[in-house]
């Protein structure tokens, strides 16, 4: 048992935190380019090798632990950076990387590890709600390719990205695991339409309309049938990482309500001497560190776990972090009073992106369903 | 980072297993699970069994029979003695006066007591709280003045646990009425069968005798009994309390009674079908599990990250989650049985032989509420939930 960064792991931890300290402050916040990002805190993920820690380094990456990630996406919790490492270097490229090896498979990782193109996984459906295996976009075989017939739905920055990739069903019923088809999907492809909307924390996300798309033979990523398999693990590996995120977010929220219980006034006191409210703060504190506690746990079992056996531990942990993201931001609004309700005062935004993690990739309700069909924790993970 | 255990330490609990599946005798064992207390008899026997292998008081420093074992050594010990289950040692002789003699007594003091505390060959009691004094714990008023070579003590400690087996209390007196309360505190040993003393039982709620009253009149105690320097006692009373917040989060016992509801649930019937099966139970089951594993890894970071200022937070929030744990598991006893809980078992007696063959009743069912009763405490004693809170806004810059 080690509770240690090694010395290479805290250089990368300052390293994310210098990097984003300087170009993500909350006034530079809505200054972001045309494509929906920093392009200059882009590069710089790229140059520093960010954008790869998920990709082999046969394919022009770093091959990276979770831990790596786990560290980066801290930093874009507590910075609340808007940009789309999670779709891209985490999701889609794990997605790329589990599924079987194709040439061009091989070729966008090396081109989105180098920062030169943007992905996204393009899985999720109306109707799917947390459902993994839950595919209506279809997908059939003919001479020239694949084509797909179907729709998605809240694709994070799926009318930004460069290539989609898509899963679609060829054989089975709605829900079944089996089936299940993966296929790259470039922006330009014909017949599909993007219609792009904005979260309430801010970031982009797609509605994605497929009509006849052809998928050309060497963009088929895996018609083994067994596409599930390569979902999961990449959700997992992104559940993860959000767990990760929401730590940041949520230390940054906590930091910010113990710095203004002490600023502001009332009754001619620091509003900080009210025991009421220290006990508030304390409690958050509290749910903060069993969360980071919880984050920790699930990103090392990615790596000590098969991937049955991770998910009891997955869901336990997207429990706790759901539950103590909504303790600690609802409490952080609550400490604030009235400037916690507006915009101009940066801890809402912490409110609205904690509120969204616990809705992304299954909320607290959702896994701790799963957790008690799993038959609990503990049975699972001592 | 890795949270796996290494084969040495795996290696140390399947020994420290094995050696509770061959000790721990089969009566005993039945009684925790039964969620029974064990008498003074059953508690000093087993002390001496796990003496004699060298295991009582593996926490202290090897010269005065520690083990020198790591801090995850002791969580895996720990963890194993909880699912045996065997009585955990008494944390009056093993986690606090022992420790306080180490860090605090004299050479003398240390050569006459810390064998006998180790054996359990005394049972010690904790003489702090007062019927004034609660959590303002510096205000106690119990006054020891000198008299030539001897303390005369006067005054009444309160909520003592298991006075009525104590063979020595350690106890905060005031020994000077002039300085800041907290500089006039001094901290003695006494021996209850010392002319003067009186133990009152006191009534609780659970119907179980466990908490009592102390008088001292007169109290004569020899000065050589005094730990520390006169009036600085307060030193000792905060090293002993930093110990207990750590180790009364217990998350081991935890995890053991949680593994147990749910194997429990599983063969309880409930509204048609198993307890298992009901949706909102298996819920607060499985939520229960998930904060105890985060508690558990809480425990760890703080272990293995070595203290020091960054994590002045964590004693606080073990003792605040720990023992909110312990009471969503007395509780899960308690929705468990049902309507099973009412009946009084009553005291001293095994629950069958009283009113179990009438009722029919499972004996962890009979006990639930005595336990959901006396587990109030934990959240009261040792610091309560809102000095934890006070202590915990401090550390982050709030007052």
């Amino acid at each position: 048992m080690n509770f240690e960064f090694s010395a290479e792991q805290e250089m990368l931890k300052s390293e994310v935190e210098r990097l984003l300290g300087n170009h993500h402050s909350f006034e530079q916040r809505e200054f972001v380019s045309v494509e929906g990002w920093s392009s200059p805190v882009w590069a710089l993920f790229a140059e520093m090798g960010l954008l790869g820690l998920n990709v082999a380094e046969e394919n022009g990456g770093v091959g990276a632990t979770p831990v790596e990630t786990m560290i980066v996406m801290e930093g874009i919790g507590r910075h609340l950076a808007h940009d789309p490492f999670l779709p891209s270097a985490v999701l889609a490229s794990t997605a790329l990387s589990l599924a079987r090896r194709s040439k061009s498979a091989a070729r966008l990782l090396k081109d989105a590890a180098a920062g030169r193109t943007v992905l996204t996984l393009a899985h999720s459906e109306r109707g799917t709600r947390y459902d993994l295996s839950h595919v209506t976009t279809t997908a059939r075989k003919t001479q020239s390719g694949w084509l797909i017939e179907g729709s998605k739905s809240l694709v994070p920055y799926g009318a930004r990205a460069n290539f989609l990739v898509v899963s679609a069903r060829m054989t089975g019923e709605i829900s079944a695991r089996d089936g299940i088809g993966l296929f790259i999907v470039p922006d330009s492809a014909e017949g599909l339409q993007r219609r792009e909307h904005r979260l309430h924390d801010g970031s982009l996300s797609a509605e994605l309309a497929f009509a006849d798309v052809l998928v050309p033979n060497e963009d088929v990523l895996d018609v083994s049938g067994r596409g599930f398999d390569v979902i999961e693990g990449a959700y997992q590996v992104g559940i993860a990482a959000l767990a990760a995120e929401a730590v940041g977010a949520m230390a940054a929220a906590l930091d910010l309500t113990v710095e203004y219980l002490n600023v502001r006034r009332q009754f001619n006191v620091p509003i900080a001497t009210f025991q009421s409210l220290q006990h508030r703060a304390a409690e958050m504190l509290l749910w903060l560190e069993q969360a980071r506690s919880m984050a920790l746990f699930g990103t090392l079992a990615l790596v000590a776990e098969d991937i049955d056996q991770r998910w009891p531990i997955l869901a336990a942990m997207k429990v706790q972090i759901g539950r103590s993201a909504r303790f600690i931001g609802q409490s952080a609004i609550q400490l604030h009073g009235g400037i916690g309700m507006a915009s101009e005062y940066p801890v809402g935004h912490y409110f609205r992106r904690l509120t969204a993690i616990d809705l992304l990739l299954g909320d607290a309700d959702h896994h701790l369903a799963t957790l008690v069909d799993a038959g609990g924790l503990l049975s699972a993970a001592g | 980072l890795d949270l796996r255990y290494t084969p040495e330490q795996e290696t140390f609990r399947s020994e420290v297993r094995s050696f509770f599946a061959d000790t721990v005798p089969l009566e005993l064992r039945r009684k925790l699970l039964d969620g029974r207390r064990p008498d003074r008899g059953e508690v000093v026997q087993w002390h001496q069994t796990l003496n004699a292998k060298g295991w009582a008081v593996p926490s202290w420093p090897k010269a005065w029979g520690g083990c020198d074992w790591s801090p995850i050594q002791l969580m895996i010990f720990q963890e194993e003695q909880a699912a045996a289950p065997a009585p955990p040692a008494l944390p009056f002789n093993v986690n606090m006066i022992g420790p306080v003699l180490i860090a605090f007594g004299s050479e003398q003091q240390k050569r006459r007591f810390l064998p006998r505390i180790a054996n359990l060959d005394d049972w010690w009691c904790q003489g702090f709280s007062e019927p004034g004094s609660g959590s303002d714990l510096a205000s106690l008023s119990t006054f020891a003045r000198k008299e030539g070579d001897n303390y005369v003590v006067n005054g009444q400690k309160i909520w003592t646990t298991y006075a009525q087996y104590a063979d020595w209390i350690f106890c905060l007196v005031r020994t000077s009425r002039e300085a800041k309360k907290q500089a006039g505190i001094s901290f003695l040993l006494i021996d209850m069968k010392s002319p003067g003393v009186t133990v009152r039982k006191i009534e609780t709620i659970d119907g179980i005798h466990s908490l009592n009253e102390i008088f001292f009149d007169d109290v004569r105690v020899p000065i050589d009994q005094l730990v520390g320097r006169e009036n600085g006692g307060w030193d000792c009373a905060k090293f002993l309390l930093g110990n207990e917040r750590v180790c009364i989060a217990d998350v081991g016992h935890t995890k053991a009674r949680l593994r147990q509801i749910r194997a429990l649930a599983h063969k309880t019937a409930g509204g048609g079908r198993r307890m298992i099966e009901q949706p909102l139970f298996a819920q607060k089951l499985a939520m229960a599990e998930i904060e105890a594993k985060a508690l558990e890894i809480t425990q760890f970071r703080l272990l293995e990250g070595g203290g020091g200022a960054q994590m002045a937070h964590f004693p606080s929030i073990l003792k605040l989650k720990g023992t909110e744990l312990q009471q969503t598991v007395q509780q899960l006893f308690v929705d468990l049985a049902g309507p099973s809980a009412l009946a009084v078992a009553a005291e001293g007696t095994d629950c069958r032989n009283s009113v179990g063959p009438l009722l029919n009743e499972p004996d962890w069912a009979l006990t639930a509420l005595e336990n959901y009763f006396y587990g109030r405490a934990a959240t009261i004693l040792g610091g309560s939930d809102e000095i934890q809170k006070n202590i915990l806004s401090r550390t982050m810059g709030l007052s």
